[in-house]
């Protein structure tokens, strides 16, 4: 089994075999998912609440492994209940990052006392943290498709006013937006998919899909519906390669999505840089007061 | 001309602690009306007692004839603070557009309706080329003409603005308030606007209400910008002299800024 040029023949190869379809399955899901859900963290900066609620969820799938049921479930109760009780406590408070900070470390450590105490010790810990796409079964991705209409449902439901109370809060509460609402139903949004995506990237790779694809695709679009779909397509075609690649040789597909939209990352910026024109639109210090949010004034 | 706000003896503060007491006032559609004061005042306080956002401690309020209540599309707002992203490059439309159906849940179906007016409201403010612009490569003047039209696109019967000329030099600051002054005669809207400088403001004022000292001052211009009323809001001699372009200075204050 080795990489030829005729690409037609290596998909035929790749697909006969059952892991490889569950695989591709389960990774076009959770790539759309992470694309799409990823560009409302990087809007609301929410990127290292995202992180948290995956490594409150590991110390859950950790739990979940010693008592025998499965990592998701236990992956979905953490990264749910550790995101809402963040989200309500650290409301609108600027040492959010501080508590995030607490119950994460605290989390990871439970996981690991978890993971120690399972005698299936290092393969488990490897695949929780850094994603196992090649073990995923029937049931997983039957599961997935599940949490995919589940965040797909959800997230049209929650559009506009999530895009609203992203890009404008005061003026969404002003209009009547109930905005701690729709912010936990995101944070619960973001927990599912978390616990989904794990499954690809990992505990600790989990940006590798739901952040960096996103932020790659604000430098090239200005209309949130095109920036959504570059996002998702991004990690589409990442998740794809990544997979393809890790099929002909020994390492793992999460370092291959994680080195491809890093460097996608870094040349996009880097491109952008030169072919963008700002002209008379440049920026001078009174723009900057007023765009960084400071109260200048009062 | 019909009333948009009407206040007795209003009251209003934080968990319980009074700001300023005894705000009598009313606001027609068509005035154009200035909240002026130091800092620490109240006067965001008084558009979210109007905005339904807070509850006055004490007196009557009535915003079109009723209680305020939050969510009223017959109000444009916009707040003091605007938090611009620059790593986004989202484009004026998609903010003004908001404005209209952001509130709307689900997909949008009349995606092209909010557009086109998105688009008229951004003509109104003059600001129909940028429309297109990413709002983190805009100007100052230029963002406070694109939260303008995200007020006004809901077609709004009152407009509060929460000093939207704090960052502007004084070019921009004159534009912008020509601009709202159109936007108050052509619509025929209530407009209420907080600022820190009486003087670029005083060409287009109806009404000023100006809180000091817990206290609330209302009238035209001329009547409330008299030593006899600043003396009596701060309880302190205050003198209000005239320079031969009209404008004000307000002498007796220490950090006040009317005087700028």
């Amino acid at each position: 089994m080795g990489f030829s040029w005729n690409i037609i023949a290596d998909l035929q190869q790749i697909f006969s075999l059952q892991f490889m379809q569950h695989a591709f399955e389960a990774g076009t899901m959770i790539a759309i998912i992470a694309g799409i859900v990823g560009y409302f963290v990087v809007l609301r900066r929410s990127t290292f609440v995202a992180h948290a609620f995956s490594e409150i969820g590991f110390a859950g799938a950790a739990g979940a492994i010693l008592f025998g049921v499965p990592a998701v479930v236990g992956m979905l109760l953490g990264s749910t209940l550790g995101g809402t009780s963040i989200a309500v406590l650290s409301r609108r408070s600027s040492h959010r990052d501080v508590y995030v900070g607490i119950v994460l470390a605290f989390a990871l450590g439970i996981g690991l006392l978890f993971l120690s105490l399972y005698t299936g010790y290092a393969t488990e810990a490897i695949s929780l943290l850094f994603g196992e796409i090649l073990g995923i079964s029937a049931l997983d991705v039957a599961r997935t498709l599940l949490f995919t209409i589940v965040i797909l449902a959800g997230m049209a439901v929650l559009y506009r006013p999530l895009l609203f109370s992203s890009l404008d809060e005061e003026v969404a509460e002003a209009k009547g937006l109930p905005t701690l609402f729709i912010g936990i139903a995101f944070l619960l949004l973001v927990a599912v998919a978390v616990s989904i995506a794990v499954q690809v990237t990992g505990v600790l790779l989990i940006f590798s899909l739901m952040v960096t694809p996103a932020a790659t695709a604000q430098h090239l679009a200005s209309r949130p519906s095109r920036v959504i779909a570059i996002s998702a397509g991004i990690s589409l075609a990442v998740t794809w390669l990544g997979l393809f690649v890790s099929f002909y040789q020994p390492y793992p597909a999460s370092f291959f999505i994680t080195a491809m939209v890093f460097v996608l990352y870094v040349l996009v910026r880097l491109f952008h840089r030169r072919i963008r024109t700002p002209g008379e639109h440049r920026t001078d210090w009174r723009d900057r007061v007023l765009r960084s949010g400071k109260d200048y004034s009062s | 001309m019909s009333t948009i706000v009407l206040a007795e003896e209003l009251a209003a503060g934080y968990s319980g602690k009074t700001i300023w007491r005894g705000a009598t006032f009313k606001v027609d559609s068509g005035d154009f009306v200035a909240i002026i004061g130091p800092n620490g005042a109240g006067k965001t306080t008084l558009f979210r007692v109007i905005l339904g956002l807070q509850q006055q401690l004490a007196g009557s309020i009535r915003v079109f004839g009723r209680e305020p209540e939050r969510g009223s599309p017959r109000i444009g707002y916009v707040p003091q603070q605007h938090v611009v992203d620059e790593e986004s490059h989202l484009e004026s439309l998609e903010l003004v557009r908001l404005g209209l159906s952001g509130r709307e849940w689900g997909f949008s179906l009349r995606s092209h309706d909010d557009r086109d007016a998105a688009l008229a409201a951004l003509g109104s403010v003059g600001g129909r080329e940028l429309a297109h612009h990413p709002l983190a490569e805009l100007s100052g003047g230029e963002l406070q003409r694109i939260f303008l039209a995200e007020a006004l696109v809901s077609n709004p019967d009152l407009l509060l603005l929460d000093e939207p000329l704090s960052n502007l030099d004084m070019r921009r600051e004159r534009d912008l308030l020509r601009l709202v002054n159109e936007v108050v005669r052509s619509r025929n809207v209530a407009a209420m606007l907080i600022a820190h400088n009486i003087n670029p403001l005083l060409p287009y004022l109806d009404k000023v209400i100006y809180m000091a000292n817990g206290k609330v001052a209302i009238g035209k211009p001329s009547e409330v910008f008299t030593s006899e009323s600043l003396s009596a809001l701060y309880g302190i001699d205050i003198e209000v002299l005239h320079d031969s372009k009209g404008n004000l200075a307000i002498v007796g204050i220490e950090g006040h800024h009317g005087d700028e």
